[in-house]
C-alpha cells in the first residue's frame, strides 16, 4: 500500500496538487508536533532530567571526585526544619501576590474590555504591557527608590503631612509583594481580558434590564464567565512567584528569605547543586499537590 | 633596581634558553625560550599592556595569557593541561588544594629578590607551605571587616554587631563563609575550623534586631549606605576604598582586635612549567614597588604583599591607610574548606537567615 503510494507519487511528480491523496492523519499530526516536541525535549526535558539526576548525588560532580548517589538531599526538610518555615513564607507570599493580582487584574481587565473602544483600548493594552519592555531588575531597583525611607513615597507623603513619620516600607514582606504584583500583573490582566471580551454584551444588557445591580452583574455574570481566564492567570502567577528570588532579595532585605533565594544560594554560593535541585523538585511536588487538591474546583471553573 | 642588572638578565635568559633547548627535544612542546604563559582572571594586574611591554623590554621575556572565570576552572586547567602554563594566580585556599594534588612546584625564593620584603605573616601562611617549602609567592591581599559611618564611635570588637545601640542599623554580607567567620571571631574561635558551631549560630542570631539588610553586591552596599539605611556593616577593605574614593561616601574601615577576615592571592608555578625561570622573573616583577605603584595609582589594585611596595604608595593613599601592615599580624586567612564543613557553614547561615526573616 505504501509502495503504491510512493510509485504513484513519483509518477505524478511533486507539482500536482489536485489528485494528491491525503496522507494518513497520524503522519501529518506527527509532522506538525515534531518541532514542538523536539524542542521541548531538548530545551526542557533534558535539562530537567539532568537536574533530577543531580538531585540524587551527594555532591556537585566536579574534578575527579567520585560520584556518589544518595537520597539525603530529599531529607533536607527533615534535617533542616527551618526550611518548612521558609517554604510556608514562600507559599504565603505566592498566595497574597496571586490574590492581589487577581483583584487588580480582573478589575483592570473589566475596565479594558467593557468601557473602552478602538484606539483607547489599544493604547491601554500597550500601557499594560509596558512593564514587560523594561528589564525586571530595573523595575525592582526603581521600587527600592520609591519605597525606602526618605524615598519618593515619603517625599510625596511629607508634602501633605510634613511632620508625619516615614511610611517607607522597603525591606518588609509587603515590599516584596508589591514588587511581585507589579511584575506579574500583566499576565493576569491579559488572561482575564481574553476571557472577558468573549462575553456577549447582550447577556449583560439583559441582566441590567431585568434590574440587576452592578455587583450582581460582576459576581453573578462576569466573574463566573471569566473564571477560566482568572484561573490560568492565577496559575501563571503563583508558580513563578513561589520560585522568585530577585524580588525578595532586593526588596525584602533581612526578611527576604524564600525558597527561591535558598535554591539560588545553593547554586551560586554554596555550590551544592544536588541540594538546590532536590529543593526545586520538592517545591514542584508541593505545587502539583496544591493544584491536584484544587483540580476539582479548577475543572468546574474552566467548564463554566 | 639593582637586582635586574644586565648580567642577571643574561643569566636568566641563558637559563631559559637551556631549559628551552632541553624541552624542545620533546615533540609538541614548541615554545620560544623567552616566553611565559600566565593563567589568571582577566584584567587582574598581570595582563596590563604597559607592564607587559616594560617587562619585555627589561628581560626579553614575552608574557602571554590564558584566563579562567572560576577557581574550579583554574584547577581543572592545571590538571588537564600539563606543560601549558608557567605562572598561575591562585587564592591561598586553592593553593593548599593544588599543592596537595602536586600541581605546583616549590618556589626558589633566591630568584625572587623582591620576596625579601614580603610580609612574614603572609609568607609563612600554612596554605602556601608544604614540608616547610613555599609553593607560591604571596602577591596581593585584602580582607573583610567592619565598615562604619564616619563620626560614629570606632568599634574594637565584632561584638559591636550585636550592640543594641545599632538597632536596625547593621548590614551583613550575604556570604556564608564570611558570616560564619565573623561569628567565630565573635565567640573567640578559629574562623577556619570552629569547634562550636552552635555558639556561632547563637551569636549570629543575637544580631537579629540590628540587622537591616543583607547585601550581596558592592553596588547594592553603596546605594543603601548612601541612602543612610545602615551605619555599620561587614565590608571589604578594597570596597571601602572604592566607596570612599569613587562615590565619596563617609565610610570608615575598622579592623577590630579579633583581626580581619583575610584573603591572599599567590603566584604559583605549575609542576610542569616549561619556563620556571621566566615565571620567577615575572613574579618578582609583579611584587616590585615600581610596577605596584603604577598599578595601584593608575588602575587600582588590592594591597601588595610586599611591604616595600605598599610603602611606596603616597602616604595619603586610601588603600595604604586601609591596608595597614599591622593588621596582617591579627588577620586570619581563609583556608580551603573540606566539603562537609563548607556544607555545614552554608546550612548554618541559611538557618540564621531564616531566623532573621521570621
Amino acid at each position: 500500500m505504501q509502495n503504491d503510494n510512493l510509485t504513484s507519487a513519483s509518477e505524478r511528480g511533486p507539482s500536482d496538487p489536485r489528485v494528491r491523496r491525503p496522507l494518513p492523519s497520524w503522519v501529518s499530526t506527527t509532522a506538525l508536533l515534531m518541532p514542538t516536541y523536539g524542542w521541548l525535549t531538548l530545551a526542557v526535558f533534558l535539562p530537567l532530567l539532568t537536574m533530577l539526576v543531580f538531585s540524587f548525588m551527594a555532591a556537585t560532580p566536579m574534578g575527579k571526585a567520585p560520584i556518589v548517589f544518595t537520597l539525603k538531599q530529599y531529607r533536607a526538610f527533615i534535617d533542616q526544619p527551618y526550611l518548612i518555615g521558609i517554604a510556608f513564607t514562600s507559599l504565603l507570599i505566592g498566595f497574597w501576590t496571586t490574590f492581589a493580582c487577581a483583584v487588580l487584574g480582573f478589575l483592570a481587565a473589566v475596565a479594558l474590555a467593557r468601557s473602552t473602544f478602538g484606539k483607547t483600548r489599544e493604547l491601554l493594552l500597550i500601557l499594560i504591557l509596558l512593564p514587560f519592555w523594561t528589564n525586571g531588575l530595573v523595575r525592582i531597583f526603581s521600587w527600592t527608590m520609591v519605597l525606602r525611607e526618605n524615598g519618593f513615597l515619603d517625599t510625596i507623603f511629607h508634602m501633605v503631612l510634613p511632620d508625619a513619620g516615614s511610611i517607607g516600607f522597603l525591606y518588609t514582606r509587603y515590599a516584596v509583594v508589591v514588587g511581585l504584583v507589579h511584575g506579574y500583573l500583566p499576565y493576569m490582566i491579559l488572561t482575564c481580558y481574553i476571557a472577558l471580551v468573549t462575553i456577549d454584551d447582550a447577556i449583560i444588557e439583559a441582566a441590567a434590564s431585568l434590574g440587576a445591580r452592578w455587583w450582581t452583574i460582576l459576581f453573578k455574570i462576569l466573574v463566573p464567565m471569566a473564571a477560566p481566564g482568572l484561573i490560568s492567570g492565577a496559575v501563571l502567577t503563583f508558580i513563578p512567584v513561589i520560585g522568585s528570588f530577585m524580588e525578595p532579595r532586593i526588596l525584602g532585605g533581612r526578611v527576604g528569605v524564600t525558597m527561591g533565594t535558598v535554591i539560588e544560594d545553593q547554586f551560586t554560593q554554596a555550590f551544592n547543586w544536588p541540594l538546590g535541585a532536590s529543593l526545586s523538585f520538592t517545591l514542584l511536588a508541593v505545587v502539583l499537590a496544591i493544584f491536584g487538591t484544587f483540580s476539582g474546583v479548577l475543572r468546574r471553573g474552566t467548564a463554566a | 633596581m639593582t637586582e635586574i642588572t644586565r648580567r642577571n638578565t643574561l643569566k636568566l635568559m641563558s637559563g631559559a634558553v637551556i631549559a628551552g633547548a632541553a624541552f624542545s627535544a620533546m615533540p609538541r612542546m614548541a615554545f620560544s625560550a623567552g616566553k611565559i604563559t600566565v593563567l589568571n582572571w582577566q584584567g587582574y594586574g598581570t595582563d596590563e599592556a604597559w607592564s607587559i611591554k616594560a617587562f619585555a623590554e627589561k628581560t626579553g621575556i614575552e608574557v602571554v595569557h590564558d584566563y579562567y572565570s572560576s577557581e574550579s576552572e583554574m584547577l581543572t586547567k592545571l590538571r588537564t593541561n600539563p606543560g601549558a602554563y608557567d605562572l598561575v594566580v591562585l587564592n591561598a585556599a586553592r593553593c593548599a588544594q593544588a599543592t596537595a594534588e602536586d600541581l605546583l612546584q616549590p618556589i626558589d625564593f633566591s630568584k625572587v629578590p623582591n620576596a625579601a620584603t614580603i610580609d612574614a605573616n603572609l609568607r609563612s601562611n600554612a596554605n602556601f607551605l608544604k614540608d616547610g617549602k613555599g609553593y607560591a609567592v604571596p602577591w596581593v591581599w585584602g580582607m573583610t571587616s567592619l565598615a562604619i559611618r564616619d563620626g560614629m564611635p570606632v568599634p574594637d570588637s565584632y561584638k559591636v554587631l550585636a550592640d543594641p545601640a545599632y538597632k536596625g542599623r547593621v548590614a551583613m554580607d550575604d556570604d556564608a563563609v564570611i558570616c560564619v567567620a565573623a561569628g567565630a571571631l565573635m565567640t573567640g574561635q578559629d574562623m577556619n575550623n570552629p569547634k562550636d558551631l552552635g555558639a556561632i549560630r547563637d551569636a549570629l542570631k543575637s544580631i537579629k534586631p540590628n540587622v537591616k539588610l543583607l547585601w550581596s553586591t558592592e553596588d547594592q552596599w553603596n546605594k543603601s549606605f548612601a541612602a543612610k539605611e545602615f551605619d555599620l556593616s561587614l565590608f571589604w577593605s578594597g570596597g571601602s576604598v572604592r566607596s570612599k574614593r569613587n562615590s565619596k561616601l563617609p565610610v570608615d574601615f575598622v579592623v577590630p582586635k579579633e583581626g580581619g577576615i583575610g584573603w591572599v592571592d599567590g603566584l604559583g608555578i605549575p609542576a610542569s612549567a616549561p619556563n620556571a625561570e621566566g615565571a620567577l622573573a615575572f613574579a618578582n616583577w609583579l611584587i616590585d614597588p615600581t610596577f605596584y605603584l603604577e598599578w595601584a595609582t593608575k588602575v587600582g589594585a588590592p594591597a601588595s604583599s610586599n611591604s616595600a611596595a605598599l610603602a611606596s604608595l603616597p602616604a595619603d593613599d586610601l588603600s595604604r591607610q586601609v591596608h595597614k601592615p599591622e593588621y596582617l599580624k591579627t588577620m586570619g586567612i581563609m583556608s580551603a574548606l573540606p566539603d562537609d564543613r563548607r556544607e555545614a557553614f552554608n546550612n548554618l547561615w541559611q538557618e540564621v537567615k531564616a531566623f532573621y526573616a521570621e
